[in-house]
Protein backbone atom coordinates (compact mmCIF):
# COMPACT_ATOMS: atom_id res chain seq x y z
CA UNK A 1 0.00 0.00 0.00
CA UNK A 2 1.00 3.34 -0.69
CA UNK A 3 2.65 5.24 2.09
CA UNK A 4 0.90 8.61 1.69
CA UNK A 5 -2.36 7.13 0.90
CA UNK A 6 -1.82 4.89 4.29
CA UNK A 7 -1.66 7.95 6.23
CA UNK A 8 -4.04 9.97 4.36
CA UNK A 9 -6.55 7.56 5.62
CA UNK A 10 -5.10 7.42 9.01
CA UNK A 11 -5.09 10.88 9.26
CA UNK A 12 -8.53 11.65 8.20
CA UNK A 13 -10.33 8.95 10.65
CA UNK A 14 -8.38 10.29 13.37
CA UNK A 15 -9.04 14.04 12.55
CA UNK A 16 -12.49 14.14 11.50
CA UNK A 17 -13.70 10.03 13.43
CA UNK A 18 -17.03 8.76 11.71
CA UNK A 19 -19.60 8.97 14.63
CA UNK A 20 -17.55 10.26 17.82
CA UNK A 21 -20.46 11.26 19.39
CA UNK A 22 -21.99 10.56 23.15
CA UNK A 23 -25.36 8.55 23.48
CA UNK A 24 -28.13 9.29 25.41
CA UNK A 25 -30.22 6.44 23.21
CA UNK A 26 -30.95 3.41 26.10
CA UNK A 27 -31.24 1.03 23.15
CA UNK A 28 -27.50 1.41 22.69
CA UNK A 29 -25.44 -0.81 24.39
CA UNK A 30 -22.58 0.79 26.02
CA UNK A 31 -18.62 -0.63 26.55
CA UNK A 32 -15.46 0.26 27.67
CA UNK A 33 -12.44 -0.20 25.89
CA UNK A 34 -9.38 0.47 27.57
CA UNK A 35 -6.14 -1.71 27.61
CA UNK A 36 -3.29 -1.75 30.45
CA UNK A 37 -0.39 -0.69 28.82
CA UNK A 38 -1.36 2.94 27.50
CA UNK A 39 -3.85 5.07 28.10
CA UNK A 40 -6.10 4.95 25.53
CA UNK A 41 -9.98 5.15 26.88
CA UNK A 42 -12.77 4.93 25.01
CA UNK A 43 -16.52 4.03 25.13
CA UNK A 44 -18.39 2.39 22.41
CA UNK A 45 -21.97 2.25 22.09
CA UNK A 46 -23.71 -0.23 19.54
CA UNK A 47 -27.46 -0.41 18.64
CA UNK A 48 -27.87 -3.95 17.48
CA UNK A 49 -31.62 -5.11 16.05
CA UNK A 50 -32.77 -8.25 14.91
CA UNK A 51 -29.32 -9.63 14.64
CA UNK A 52 -28.19 -6.59 12.29
CA UNK A 53 -25.93 -3.97 13.52
CA UNK A 54 -27.92 -1.04 13.35
CA UNK A 55 -25.31 2.21 14.71
CA UNK A 56 -21.71 2.14 16.67
CA UNK A 57 -20.54 5.36 18.10
CA UNK A 58 -17.98 6.25 20.39
CA UNK A 59 -16.44 8.91 22.93
CA UNK A 60 -12.83 9.37 24.43
CA UNK A 61 -9.62 9.98 24.41
CA UNK A 62 -7.33 7.94 22.32
CA UNK A 63 -3.82 8.00 20.02
CA UNK A 64 -4.18 8.64 16.08
CA UNK A 65 -4.09 4.79 15.84
CA UNK A 66 -6.63 3.86 18.15
CA UNK A 67 -9.17 6.19 16.90
CA UNK A 68 -8.73 6.19 13.10
CA UNK A 69 -8.99 1.78 13.79
CA UNK A 70 -12.15 2.67 15.91
CA UNK A 71 -13.30 4.86 12.74
CA UNK A 72 -12.59 2.30 10.31
CA UNK A 73 -13.97 -0.38 12.31
CA UNK A 74 -17.76 1.73 12.69
CA UNK A 75 -17.79 2.68 9.04
CA UNK A 76 -17.13 -1.27 8.14
CA UNK A 77 -19.14 -2.67 10.64
CA UNK A 78 -22.32 -0.95 10.51
CA UNK A 79 -25.12 -2.93 8.63
CA UNK A 80 -23.50 -6.32 8.73
CA UNK A 81 -25.28 -8.93 10.31
CA UNK A 82 -23.73 -10.37 13.63
CA UNK A 83 -22.46 -13.19 11.92
CA UNK A 84 -20.74 -11.10 9.06
CA UNK A 85 -19.12 -8.68 11.73
CA UNK A 86 -17.71 -11.19 13.33
CA UNK A 87 -15.97 -12.96 10.41
CA UNK A 88 -14.77 -8.76 10.01
CA UNK A 89 -13.39 -8.63 13.42
CA UNK A 90 -11.73 -12.57 12.69
CA UNK A 91 -10.26 -11.35 9.40
CA UNK A 92 -8.91 -8.15 11.06
CA UNK A 93 -7.37 -9.55 14.22
CA UNK A 94 -5.44 -12.35 11.79
CA UNK A 95 -4.09 -9.07 9.49
CA UNK A 96 -2.51 -7.66 12.65
CA UNK A 97 -1.35 -11.21 14.09
CA UNK A 98 0.30 -11.48 10.77
CA UNK A 99 -1.65 -14.57 9.48
CA UNK A 100 -3.77 -15.08 7.04
CA UNK A 101 -6.89 -12.84 5.88
CA UNK A 102 -9.49 -12.13 3.09
CA UNK A 103 -7.89 -8.63 2.63
CA UNK A 104 -10.79 -7.55 0.16
CA UNK A 105 -13.66 -7.70 3.07
CA UNK A 106 -11.67 -5.68 5.23
CA UNK A 107 -11.69 -2.10 3.01
CA UNK A 108 -10.27 0.45 4.42
CA UNK A 109 -8.71 -1.42 7.24
CA UNK A 110 -6.33 -2.59 5.43
CA UNK A 111 -4.09 0.35 6.30
CA UNK A 112 -2.92 -1.64 9.28
CA UNK A 113 -1.33 -4.38 7.57
CA UNK A 114 2.06 -3.32 8.53
CA UNK A 115 1.31 -2.17 12.17
CA UNK A 116 2.80 -5.79 13.12
CA UNK A 117 6.43 -3.76 12.52
CA UNK A 118 5.37 -1.44 15.44
CA UNK A 119 4.88 -4.24 17.60
CA UNK A 120 3.44 -1.08 20.40
CA UNK A 121 0.77 -0.06 18.59
CA UNK A 122 -0.46 -3.37 17.71
CA UNK A 123 -2.32 -2.92 20.64
CA UNK A 124 -3.90 0.79 19.71
CA UNK A 125 -5.16 -0.92 16.27
CA UNK A 126 -7.07 -3.58 18.13
CA UNK A 127 -8.31 -1.36 20.94
CA UNK A 128 -11.98 -1.14 19.43
CA UNK A 129 -12.03 -4.49 19.15
CA UNK A 130 -11.97 -5.38 22.84
CA UNK A 131 -15.28 -3.66 23.68
CA UNK A 132 -16.78 -4.75 20.48
CA UNK A 133 -16.88 -8.33 20.83
CA UNK A 134 -17.62 -8.30 24.68
CA UNK A 135 -20.86 -6.68 22.87
CA UNK A 136 -21.57 -9.48 20.66
CA UNK A 137 -20.92 -11.99 23.22
CA UNK A 138 -23.40 -10.42 25.25
CA UNK A 139 -26.05 -9.88 22.86
CA UNK A 140 -25.29 -13.37 21.84
CA UNK A 141 -25.81 -15.02 25.20
CA UNK A 142 -28.50 -13.12 26.19
CA UNK B 1 27.34 17.54 33.27
CA UNK B 2 28.88 14.02 34.43
CA UNK B 3 27.74 12.22 31.15
CA UNK B 4 30.26 9.94 31.28
CA UNK B 5 29.51 8.39 34.65
CA UNK B 6 26.26 6.61 33.19
CA UNK B 7 26.56 3.67 31.06
CA UNK B 8 23.10 4.06 29.39
CA UNK B 9 24.33 7.53 27.70
CA UNK B 10 26.74 5.49 25.65
CA UNK B 11 24.20 4.56 23.52
CA UNK B 12 22.22 6.94 21.13
CA UNK B 13 19.29 8.65 23.40
CA UNK B 14 18.16 11.47 25.04
CA UNK B 15 16.50 10.67 28.43
CA UNK B 16 13.84 12.85 29.95
CA UNK B 17 11.58 10.51 31.60
CA UNK B 18 13.48 10.73 35.27
CA UNK B 19 10.35 11.48 36.87
CA UNK B 20 9.72 7.82 36.55
CA UNK B 21 12.97 6.88 37.10
CA UNK B 22 16.65 8.31 36.90
CA UNK B 23 19.67 6.49 35.07
CA UNK B 24 21.93 4.09 37.09
CA UNK B 25 25.81 5.60 37.71
CA UNK B 26 28.71 3.21 36.69
CA UNK B 27 29.30 3.19 40.55
CA UNK B 28 26.23 2.21 41.44
CA UNK B 29 25.83 -0.33 38.95
CA UNK B 30 30.10 -1.69 40.19
CA UNK B 31 28.31 -1.68 43.73
CA UNK B 32 25.46 -4.39 42.89
CA UNK B 33 27.75 -6.52 41.06
CA UNK B 34 30.55 -6.33 43.71
CA UNK B 35 28.00 -7.46 46.41
CA UNK B 36 26.98 -10.58 44.77
CA UNK B 37 30.64 -11.43 43.71
CA UNK B 38 32.74 -10.75 46.64
CA UNK B 39 30.09 -10.80 49.45
CA UNK B 40 26.97 -12.33 48.53
CA UNK B 41 25.69 -13.76 51.77
CA UNK B 42 22.61 -12.42 54.15
CA UNK B 43 22.44 -9.46 56.28
CA UNK B 44 22.32 -9.89 60.12
CA UNK B 45 22.08 -13.52 60.44
CA UNK B 46 25.69 -14.91 60.09
CA UNK B 47 29.23 -15.19 61.74
CA UNK B 48 31.42 -15.51 59.29
CA UNK B 49 33.84 -12.54 57.67
CA UNK B 50 31.72 -12.17 54.09
CA UNK B 51 28.14 -12.03 56.00
CA UNK B 52 29.54 -9.34 58.91
CA UNK B 53 31.02 -7.71 55.73
CA UNK B 54 27.49 -7.54 54.49
CA UNK B 55 25.84 -6.27 57.33
CA UNK B 56 28.86 -3.07 57.83
CA UNK B 57 27.51 -1.99 53.98
CA UNK B 58 24.12 -2.64 54.54
CA UNK B 59 24.38 -0.36 57.83
CA UNK B 60 26.66 1.77 56.20
CA UNK B 61 23.69 2.82 53.34
CA UNK B 62 21.48 3.54 56.41
CA UNK B 63 24.40 6.02 58.10
CA UNK B 64 24.55 7.98 54.80
CA UNK B 65 20.67 8.41 54.41
CA UNK B 66 20.50 9.20 57.87
CA UNK B 67 22.91 11.93 56.85
CA UNK B 68 21.94 13.13 53.14
CA UNK B 69 18.07 13.96 54.75
CA UNK B 70 19.73 15.03 58.11
CA UNK B 71 18.04 13.12 60.44
CA UNK B 72 18.62 12.38 64.19
CA UNK B 73 18.58 8.77 64.58
CA UNK B 74 20.19 5.93 62.71
CA UNK B 75 16.55 4.15 63.59
CA UNK B 76 14.91 6.53 62.19
CA UNK B 77 15.75 5.05 58.38
CA UNK B 78 13.50 2.25 57.72
CA UNK B 79 14.41 0.37 54.36
CA UNK B 80 11.46 -0.30 52.12
CA UNK B 81 10.79 -1.47 48.76
CA UNK B 82 10.09 1.72 47.38
CA UNK B 83 8.13 5.12 47.88
CA UNK B 84 5.14 3.37 47.75
CA UNK B 85 5.45 0.90 50.38
CA UNK B 86 6.33 3.66 52.91
CA UNK B 87 3.23 5.72 52.43
CA UNK B 88 1.22 2.66 52.75
CA UNK B 89 3.37 1.39 55.91
CA UNK B 90 2.07 4.55 57.89
CA UNK B 91 -1.29 5.13 56.25
CA UNK B 92 -2.27 1.29 57.62
CA UNK B 93 0.41 1.08 60.02
CA UNK B 94 0.32 3.91 62.18
CA UNK B 95 -2.70 6.19 60.89
CA UNK B 96 -4.94 3.18 60.77
CA UNK B 97 -4.72 2.73 64.59
CA UNK B 98 -5.36 5.88 64.87
CA UNK B 99 -7.74 7.75 63.32
CA UNK B 100 -11.32 7.66 64.21
CA UNK B 101 -14.67 8.33 62.03
CA UNK B 102 -14.85 11.86 60.28
CA UNK B 103 -11.05 12.75 60.98
CA UNK B 104 -10.00 14.45 58.43
CA UNK B 105 -6.83 13.98 56.08
CA UNK B 106 -5.90 16.70 53.50
CA UNK B 107 -4.31 16.07 50.21
CA UNK B 108 -4.41 17.95 46.78
CA UNK B 109 -5.67 17.10 43.29
CA UNK B 110 -2.03 16.61 42.10
CA UNK B 111 -0.96 13.82 44.30
CA UNK B 112 0.63 10.44 42.77
CA UNK B 113 -1.82 7.56 43.48
CA UNK B 114 0.66 6.17 46.13
CA UNK B 115 -0.54 9.14 48.36
CA UNK B 116 -4.03 9.00 47.86
CA UNK B 117 -4.99 5.41 47.32
CA UNK B 118 -3.89 4.39 51.06
CA UNK B 119 -6.11 7.48 52.06
CA UNK B 120 -8.83 6.18 50.00
CA UNK B 121 -8.56 3.24 51.84
CA UNK B 122 -8.72 4.41 55.50
CA UNK B 123 -11.70 6.55 54.23
CA UNK B 124 -13.44 3.12 53.84
CA UNK B 125 -12.33 1.18 57.02
CA UNK B 126 -12.15 4.02 59.54
CA UNK B 127 -15.03 6.52 58.38
CA UNK B 128 -12.03 9.06 57.60
CA UNK B 129 -12.89 12.35 55.44
CA UNK B 130 -10.60 13.22 52.56
CA UNK B 131 -10.37 16.70 51.81
CA UNK B 132 -8.41 18.44 49.16
CA UNK B 133 -6.11 22.25 49.75
CA UNK B 134 -7.47 24.09 46.90
CA UNK B 135 -4.85 24.89 44.63
CA UNK B 136 -3.84 27.97 43.00
CA UNK B 137 -3.77 29.06 39.66
CA UNK B 138 -0.58 27.87 39.08
CA UNK B 139 -1.83 24.99 40.24
CA UNK B 140 0.41 25.33 43.66
CA UNK B 141 0.03 24.81 47.51
CA UNK B 142 0.33 27.94 48.93
CA UNK B 143 0.32 28.17 52.71
CA UNK B 144 -3.03 30.84 53.03
CA UNK B 145 -4.91 27.79 51.16
CA UNK B 146 -3.68 24.97 53.29
CA UNK B 147 -4.93 27.32 56.07
CA UNK B 148 -8.28 27.64 54.43
CA UNK B 149 -8.37 23.97 53.92
CA UNK B 150 -8.03 23.20 57.85
CA UNK B 151 -10.66 22.24 59.49
CA UNK B 152 -11.27 21.36 63.46
CA UNK B 153 -11.05 17.38 62.02
CA UNK B 154 -7.79 17.98 60.35
CA UNK B 155 -5.74 14.94 61.72
CA UNK B 156 -3.36 14.85 58.92
CA UNK B 157 -1.88 16.86 56.19
CA UNK B 158 0.17 14.70 53.27
CA UNK B 159 1.74 16.01 50.34
CA UNK B 160 4.27 15.61 47.55
CA UNK B 161 7.40 17.76 48.01
CA UNK B 162 7.29 18.25 44.70
CA UNK B 163 4.16 16.70 42.33
CA UNK B 164 5.39 14.49 39.19
CA UNK B 165 3.16 16.32 36.96
CA UNK B 166 3.21 20.12 37.97
CA UNK B 167 6.21 19.94 39.68
CA UNK B 168 6.44 22.71 41.76
CA UNK B 169 8.07 22.87 45.54
CA UNK B 170 5.59 22.99 48.36
CA UNK B 171 6.52 25.36 51.14
CA UNK B 172 6.71 22.40 53.40
CA UNK B 173 8.40 24.32 56.38
CA UNK B 174 5.64 26.40 56.75
CA UNK B 175 3.19 23.87 56.13
CA UNK B 176 4.42 21.96 59.12
CA UNK B 177 4.78 24.59 61.44
CA UNK B 178 1.48 25.59 60.71
CA UNK B 179 -0.12 22.25 61.06
CA UNK B 180 1.91 21.10 64.07
CA UNK B 181 0.59 24.53 65.93
CA UNK B 182 -2.65 22.91 65.69
CA UNK B 183 -1.67 19.12 66.06
CA UNK B 184 -2.14 18.14 62.60
CA UNK B 185 0.73 15.52 61.41
CA UNK B 186 2.51 16.17 58.47
CA UNK B 187 3.56 13.25 56.61
CA UNK B 188 5.86 14.01 53.04
CA UNK B 189 6.16 11.63 49.63
CA UNK B 190 9.07 12.97 49.04
CA UNK B 191 9.66 10.41 45.61
CA UNK B 192 10.16 13.16 43.38
CA UNK B 193 12.43 15.66 45.12
CA UNK B 194 14.82 13.68 47.03
CA UNK B 195 17.28 13.05 44.11
CA UNK B 196 16.92 17.22 43.13
CA UNK B 197 16.46 19.04 46.59
CA UNK B 198 18.51 19.25 49.88
CA UNK B 199 16.19 17.51 51.75
CA UNK B 200 16.51 18.03 55.69
CA UNK B 201 14.01 16.62 58.01
CA UNK B 202 14.76 18.30 60.89
CA UNK B 203 14.53 21.69 59.51
CA UNK B 204 11.27 20.74 57.97
CA UNK B 205 10.28 19.35 61.08
CA UNK B 206 8.22 16.60 58.96
CA UNK B 207 6.40 13.59 60.79
CA UNK B 208 6.98 10.88 58.18
CA UNK B 209 8.68 10.97 54.83
CA UNK B 210 8.91 8.17 52.02
CA UNK B 211 10.98 8.02 48.94
CA UNK B 212 12.52 5.65 46.13
CA UNK B 213 16.29 5.51 45.50
CA UNK B 214 15.87 4.72 41.90
CA UNK B 215 14.48 7.80 41.48
CA UNK B 216 17.76 9.34 43.05
CA UNK B 217 20.37 7.37 40.70
CA UNK B 218 20.03 4.46 43.03
CA UNK B 219 18.77 0.96 42.28
CA UNK B 220 14.88 -0.21 41.84
CA UNK B 221 13.31 -1.94 44.64
CA UNK B 222 15.10 -0.11 47.64
CA UNK B 223 13.26 2.81 49.43
CA UNK B 224 13.11 4.55 53.32
CA UNK B 225 10.79 5.12 55.22
CA UNK B 226 11.60 8.07 57.55
CA UNK B 227 9.37 8.91 60.95
CA UNK B 228 10.26 10.65 63.95
CA UNK B 229 11.44 8.23 66.68
CA UNK B 230 8.57 8.53 69.40
CA UNK B 231 6.08 7.83 66.29
CA UNK B 232 7.57 5.23 64.63
CA UNK B 233 7.78 3.52 67.59
CA UNK B 234 3.88 2.85 67.44
CA UNK B 235 4.18 1.72 63.70
CA UNK B 236 2.47 -1.69 63.66
CA UNK B 237 4.83 -3.98 61.25
CA UNK B 238 2.54 -4.45 58.68
CA UNK B 239 5.08 -7.62 57.73
CA UNK B 240 5.82 -10.08 60.21
CA UNK B 241 8.21 -13.17 60.12
CA UNK B 242 12.40 -13.28 60.41
CA UNK B 243 14.36 -10.86 60.84
CA UNK B 244 11.84 -9.03 63.22
CA UNK B 245 11.22 -11.04 65.60
CA UNK B 246 13.30 -11.25 69.18
CA UNK B 247 12.17 -14.62 70.04
CA UNK B 248 8.46 -16.65 70.30
CA UNK B 249 7.11 -19.88 71.98
CA UNK B 250 3.70 -19.91 71.08
CA UNK B 251 0.85 -17.15 70.15
CA UNK B 252 1.22 -15.35 73.26
CA UNK B 253 4.76 -14.91 73.42
CA UNK B 254 6.15 -13.38 71.02
CA UNK B 255 8.38 -10.15 71.15
CA UNK B 256 9.74 -7.87 68.07
CA UNK B 257 12.59 -6.46 67.78
CA UNK B 258 13.61 -2.91 68.42
CA UNK B 259 13.75 0.22 65.35
CA UNK B 260 14.50 -0.59 62.24
CA UNK B 261 14.63 -3.79 62.37
CA UNK B 262 11.08 -4.45 63.76
CA UNK B 263 9.81 -2.47 60.33
CA UNK B 264 12.06 -4.85 57.91
CA UNK B 265 11.18 -7.98 57.96
CA UNK B 266 12.40 -10.63 55.38
CA UNK B 267 15.85 -10.76 53.86
CA UNK B 268 15.75 -7.22 52.32
CA UNK B 269 16.93 -5.83 49.10
CA UNK B 270 20.70 -6.43 50.12
CA UNK B 271 22.34 -5.81 46.57
CA UNK B 272 19.88 -2.55 46.37
CA UNK B 273 20.29 -1.00 49.80
CA UNK B 274 24.51 -1.32 49.28
CA UNK B 275 24.27 0.17 46.06
CA UNK B 276 22.15 2.80 47.29
CA UNK B 277 24.80 4.41 49.52
CA UNK B 278 27.00 4.44 46.41
CA UNK B 279 24.25 6.73 44.79
CA UNK B 280 24.10 8.98 47.98
CA UNK B 281 27.70 9.58 47.80
CA UNK B 282 27.34 10.25 44.08
CA UNK B 283 24.93 12.94 44.34
CA UNK B 284 27.03 13.99 47.62
CA UNK B 285 29.60 14.67 45.67
CA UNK B 286 28.13 16.67 43.00
CA UNK B 287 26.28 18.56 45.28
CA UNK B 288 22.46 18.83 45.94
CA UNK B 289 22.45 22.62 45.76
CA UNK B 290 24.42 22.18 42.24
CA UNK B 291 21.88 19.57 40.73
CA UNK B 292 19.05 21.82 41.66
CA UNK B 293 20.39 25.30 40.06
CA UNK B 294 21.70 23.25 36.73
CA UNK B 295 18.04 21.56 36.62
CA UNK B 296 16.44 25.09 37.47
CA UNK B 297 18.28 26.73 34.44
CA UNK B 298 18.02 23.79 31.92
CA UNK B 299 14.18 24.05 33.11
CA UNK B 300 13.68 27.60 32.06
CA UNK B 301 15.69 27.25 29.11
CA UNK B 302 13.17 24.52 27.54
CA UNK B 303 10.20 26.35 28.90
CA UNK B 304 11.53 29.45 27.18
CA UNK B 305 11.81 27.82 23.86
CA UNK B 306 8.61 25.93 24.13
CA UNK B 307 6.56 29.25 24.63
CA UNK B 308 7.63 30.33 21.27
CA UNK B 309 5.89 27.45 19.96
CA UNK B 310 2.71 28.33 19.24
CA UNK B 311 1.04 25.02 18.94
CA UNK B 312 2.80 24.19 21.96
CA UNK B 313 0.17 24.64 25.22
CA UNK B 314 2.20 24.35 28.69
CA UNK B 315 0.34 22.76 31.64
CA UNK B 316 2.77 24.25 34.65
CA UNK B 317 4.52 27.60 33.06
CA UNK B 318 5.78 28.60 36.62
CA UNK B 319 7.81 25.72 38.44
CA UNK B 320 11.12 25.09 40.13
CA UNK B 321 11.90 21.53 39.52
CA UNK B 322 13.08 20.11 36.32
CA UNK B 323 9.40 19.05 35.27
CA UNK B 324 7.54 20.12 32.21
CA UNK B 325 4.01 18.82 31.54
CA UNK B 326 2.72 19.91 28.04
CA UNK B 327 0.53 19.30 24.69
CA UNK B 328 0.77 19.53 21.07
CA UNK B 329 -2.34 21.09 20.08
CA UNK B 330 -4.96 18.49 18.47
CA UNK B 331 -2.25 15.37 18.89
CA UNK B 332 -2.70 13.00 21.43
CA UNK B 333 0.06 13.56 23.89
CA UNK B 334 0.71 9.44 23.33
CA UNK B 335 1.19 10.21 19.37
CA UNK B 336 3.69 13.00 20.07
CA UNK B 337 5.83 10.30 22.59
CA UNK B 338 5.51 7.61 19.63
CA UNK B 339 6.66 10.00 17.42
CA UNK B 340 9.53 11.36 20.11
CA UNK B 341 10.66 7.25 19.82
CA UNK B 342 11.31 7.49 16.39
CA UNK B 343 14.75 10.03 17.26
CA UNK B 344 15.47 8.26 20.09
CA UNK B 345 13.75 10.81 22.73
CA UNK B 346 12.19 8.88 25.94
CA UNK B 347 9.39 11.35 26.99
CA UNK B 348 6.13 9.88 28.94
CA UNK B 349 2.63 10.62 27.88
CA UNK B 350 -0.51 10.06 30.20
CA UNK B 351 -2.03 11.08 33.05
CA UNK B 352 1.58 9.98 35.55
CA UNK B 353 -0.38 8.34 38.03
CA UNK B 354 -2.19 11.55 39.29
CA UNK B 355 -5.89 10.66 38.32
CA UNK B 356 -7.63 13.42 39.91
CA UNK B 357 -6.11 15.97 38.74
CA UNK B 358 -7.41 16.09 35.36
CA UNK B 359 -10.47 18.59 36.16
CA UNK B 360 -8.11 20.75 38.07
CA UNK B 361 -5.97 21.48 35.09
CA UNK B 362 -8.61 20.82 32.71
CA UNK B 363 -6.62 18.20 30.49
CA UNK B 364 -6.44 14.30 31.50
CA UNK B 365 -3.07 13.32 29.33
CA UNK B 366 0.02 15.40 28.71
CA UNK B 367 3.39 15.22 27.46
CA UNK B 368 5.58 15.24 30.87
CA UNK B 369 9.50 15.96 30.21
CA UNK B 370 11.48 15.35 33.58
CA UNK B 371 14.93 16.51 33.28
CA UNK B 372 18.25 15.57 35.32
CA UNK B 373 21.36 16.89 35.96
CA UNK B 374 22.68 14.41 32.62
CA UNK B 375 20.96 16.59 30.32
CA UNK B 376 22.18 19.01 28.02
CA UNK B 377 20.80 22.16 26.10
CA UNK B 378 21.75 19.99 23.40
CA UNK B 379 19.48 17.71 24.08
CA UNK B 380 17.02 20.39 24.75
CA UNK B 381 17.65 22.11 21.53
CA UNK B 382 16.91 18.47 19.22
CA UNK B 383 13.85 17.98 21.53
CA UNK B 384 12.43 21.50 20.65
CA UNK B 385 13.34 21.66 16.94
CA UNK B 386 11.27 18.03 16.85
CA UNK B 387 8.42 19.93 18.33
CA UNK B 388 8.52 22.89 16.23
CA UNK B 389 7.53 21.77 12.97
CA UNK B 390 3.76 20.23 13.91
CA UNK B 391 3.34 19.00 10.19
CA UNK B 392 6.71 16.88 10.70
CA UNK B 393 4.63 15.24 13.80
CA UNK B 394 1.52 14.45 11.83
CA UNK B 395 3.23 13.06 9.27
CA UNK B 396 5.99 11.04 11.40
CA UNK B 397 3.84 9.86 14.56
CA UNK B 398 2.01 7.25 12.66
Amino acid sequence: MDENLRREIILDHYQNPKNKESVEDTRYQKINSNNESCIDNIDIYVLIEEGIIKDIKFQGEACAISTSSTSIMITNLIGKTIEEAKEYIQNFEAMVNEKEYNEELLKEGIVYNEIYKQSNRKTCALLPYIGIKKLIDQYETK
Amino acid sequence: MNREDFPMLNQDIIYFDNGATTLKPKCVIDKTVEYYEKYGASAHRGDYDIAYKVDQEYENTRELVRDFIHAKYLEEIIFTAGSTEGLNLIASGFFKNLLEENDEVLITKSEHASNVLPWFSLAKTNGVKIGYIPLDDNHYVTLENVKKAITSNTKVISLASITNVIGDIRPIKEITEYAHEHNIFVVLDAAQSIGHIKTDVQDLDIDFMSFSAHKMCGPTGVGVLYGKKELLENVEPLLLGGGMNESFDNEQEVYYKELPTRLEAGTPNIAGVIAFGEAIKYLQTIGMDKIADYEKNLRKYLVDKLIMIPHIDIVNLESDSGIVSFNVSGIFSQDVAYYLNKYNICVRAGSHCAKILKKEVGVTNTIRVSLYFYNTVEEVDTLVELLSDKDKILKEML
